[in-house]
């Protein structure tokens, strides 16, 4: 019982027992997951067996599909509740960021879009402009985008490389100290090159952030991910260290789909 | 082998006689358009003068200027703006951005759809209901204009909500997750990305406004106040109904007097849509995504 509760401080994300409904259709079947604090957990699994959903339970972003959606089981984000009754959806995604598949940087200049998050939820007190230019300086720095872009910081981030931006869609989460950044197959949009900067830089946040990223990518997930967890059809079927997962899969599912045999 | 057949001539020949027959259509279309302005132009051009823009009609209104209805018009208009515009914004927004698609809410947007095709002259009476008896404000500017603004209601909530919706969802997404509130999305992203929008479709309602005579001729207009209003309970003067008034209830007036109204009252309506066509283009330019 006490390793029980010390094992669940180690958590960062701890989803147990949901099940997801869209209207009539069940999306998830059941799901469980650990995720420990500051680690990297790659999700896998042919399209369609509800990573996305899944990843989008956690910041409850499905909800604004309206009560179409119904979920079931728990959600706990450091040791929280994401689906008790009093939980503010707005601080659960300060706390849980998120990054697309397409880069969807806002209409605004690069340095506003670092801001954005960031002035969204400060609470009452005015930054001078050299504190806002310490918070973009160290949040772009953070992803490696500083020298690319110190000198335009109004250039509207909507004209920059697809992989500029989202280096820029995952600095505009940094100001507001999430705990947890969930990403969702975000470098599909990217050519090889710049998946490979991507990857180099999520290998970099972990420790100071819990990732969750969904992959397409077997190669991605076995180079940047210290778990993975492969779900099929709605279903979790197997979750371990990546090395372990991809050598000795237990499950012959697991096996079949690493070895693209699900296309 | 790549010669062209009997069938290639035959499809090259239909192809012209359709093109040519297009092009006349469009031609037809915009002939009308040519003549009235050159008419105007040629008819009405002698009577511009500053005095004709700047003075009152006089010897019952044969001679002399435009300028109460010139300014009764510019009235009307902003009055009627000041009350459309807020009203069909925040409906827009509503329905654009909060409104839960359900059967009400389709039902809205039905009868939104529909009271754009009711006839100005229904507008004209209800206006005479509403504002001039029930809510007592009289023949007046306020009556008058509160009956154009229902009228144009129903096209600014469509223009304003089409602008709207034209914004990438991409954006409206990157807000929420990142705990930005519909409120702030709207107030923050939506907004700004659309303005043009909403801005350049409310101009060019509120152009079509300044022409109509039916709602403002039982509610607020007068065919013969030579004093400019002091007030929004005022009645007025309006450049549609003076045109009517000159053309069908006053005899003798000459003839350039009545082209001279008519090209002001449509250069009027030209300058507002050219005002927003620029502005549009402006604003164009200067967004990228
Ligand atoms: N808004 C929705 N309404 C109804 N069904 C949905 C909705 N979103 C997803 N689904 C269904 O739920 C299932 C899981 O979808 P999800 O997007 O989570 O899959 P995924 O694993 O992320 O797939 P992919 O790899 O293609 O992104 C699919 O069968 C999908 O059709
Ligand atoms: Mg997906």
């Amino acid at each position: 019982m006490a390793d029980a509760t010390t094992a669940a401080k180690d958590l960062a994300i701890d989803v147990r027992g949901v099940s997801l409904w869209y209207g009539t259709f069940q999306a998830l079947y059941e799901v469980n997951l650990e995720v420990k604090r500051g680690s990297i957990t790659a999700l896998i699994g042919p399209s369609g067996c509800g990573k996305s959903t899944l990843l989008r339970s956690v910041n409850r972003i499905n909800e604004r599909l309206g009560s179409y959606v119904r979920t079931t089981g728990s959600i706990h984000v450091l040791q929280h509740d994401v689906l008790a009754e009093d939980v503010e959806p707005a601080r659960l995604r300060k706390e849980v960021g998120m990054v697309f598949q397409r880069p969807n940087p806002l209409p605004l200049s690069v340095r506003d879009n670092v801001l954005f998050a960031h002035k969204l939820h400060r609470t009452g007190q005015r930054y001078t402009r050299a504190q806002e230019d310490g918070i973009v300086e160290e949040a772009l720095s953070t992803v490696l985008l500083w020298d690319e872009v110190k000198d335009d910081l109004d250039r509207k981030a909507t004209t920059l490389s697809l992989e500029a931006q989202q280096k820029l869609c995952i600095a505009r989460l940094l100001p507001v100290k999430p705990s947890v950044i969930l990403m969702d197959e975000p470098t599909s949009a990217l050519d090889p090159a710049a998946t490979e900067a991507l990857e180099e830089l999520i290998w970099e946040l972990r420790g100071d952030y819990t990732i969750l990223i969904v992959t397409h990518n077997m190669a991605q997930a076995r180079r940047a991910s210290e778990e993975t967890a492969f779900m099929l059809l709605g279903r979790m079927v197997e979750h371990g260290p990546t090395e372990e997962l991809f050598l000795r899969p237990h499950d012959q599912q697991t096996a079949d789909y690493i070895e693209g045999r699900y296309g | 082998m790549f010669a062209a057949t009997a069938l290639d001539h035959r499809n090259r020949r239909t192809q012209r006689a359709f093109k040519a027959l297009f092009g006349l259509m469009t031609l037809m279309l915009i002939t009308p358009v040519i003549i009235i302005l050159t008419v105007l132009v040629v008819k009405g051009g002698p009577a511009l003068s500053m005095e004709f823009l700047f003075s009152a009609p006089s010897n019952g209104m044969t001679a002399g200027g435009i300028f109460p209805a010139l300014v009764g018009t510019v009235w009307l208009v902003a009055v009627a703006l000041l009350a459309s515009v807020p009203v069909g914004v925040a409906s827009a927004i509503y329905l654009a951005e909060y409104a839960p698609d359900n059967w009400f809410t389709r039902l809205i947007n039905l009868a939104i759809i529909n009271l754009a095709g009711v006839p100005s002259i229904v507008h004209a009476l209800f206006g005479v209901g509403a504002f001039v008896l029930f809510a007592g404000f009289g023949e007046s500017i306020l009556a008058a204009s509160l009956t154009l603004a229902v009228m144009t209601l129903p096209v600014v909530i469509v223009a304003t909500r089409e602008s709207l919706q034209a914004v990438p969802k991409a954006f409206r997404e990157a807000c929420w997750n990142m705990g930005a509130t519909r409120w702030q999305t709207i107030w923050k992203v939506v907004l700004p990305n659309s303005i043009s929008g909403i801005l350049t479709g409310v101009i060019l309602e509120v152009s079509r406004t300044s022409g109509e005579t039916a709602p403002i001729m039982f509610t607020g207009a007068a065919l013969f106040l030579p004093f400019l209003p002091q007030g929004v309970l005022d009645q007025t003067m309006a450049l549609s109904l003076h045109l009517f008034v000159l053309s069908t209830q006053v005899p003798n007036v000459p003839e350039h007097l009545e082209y001279g109204v008519a090209l002001v009252l449509i250069g009027m309506v030209l300058a507002m849509n050219a005002l927003s066509i620029g502005f549009r283009v402006y604003l164009r330019g200067r967004k990228k995504w």
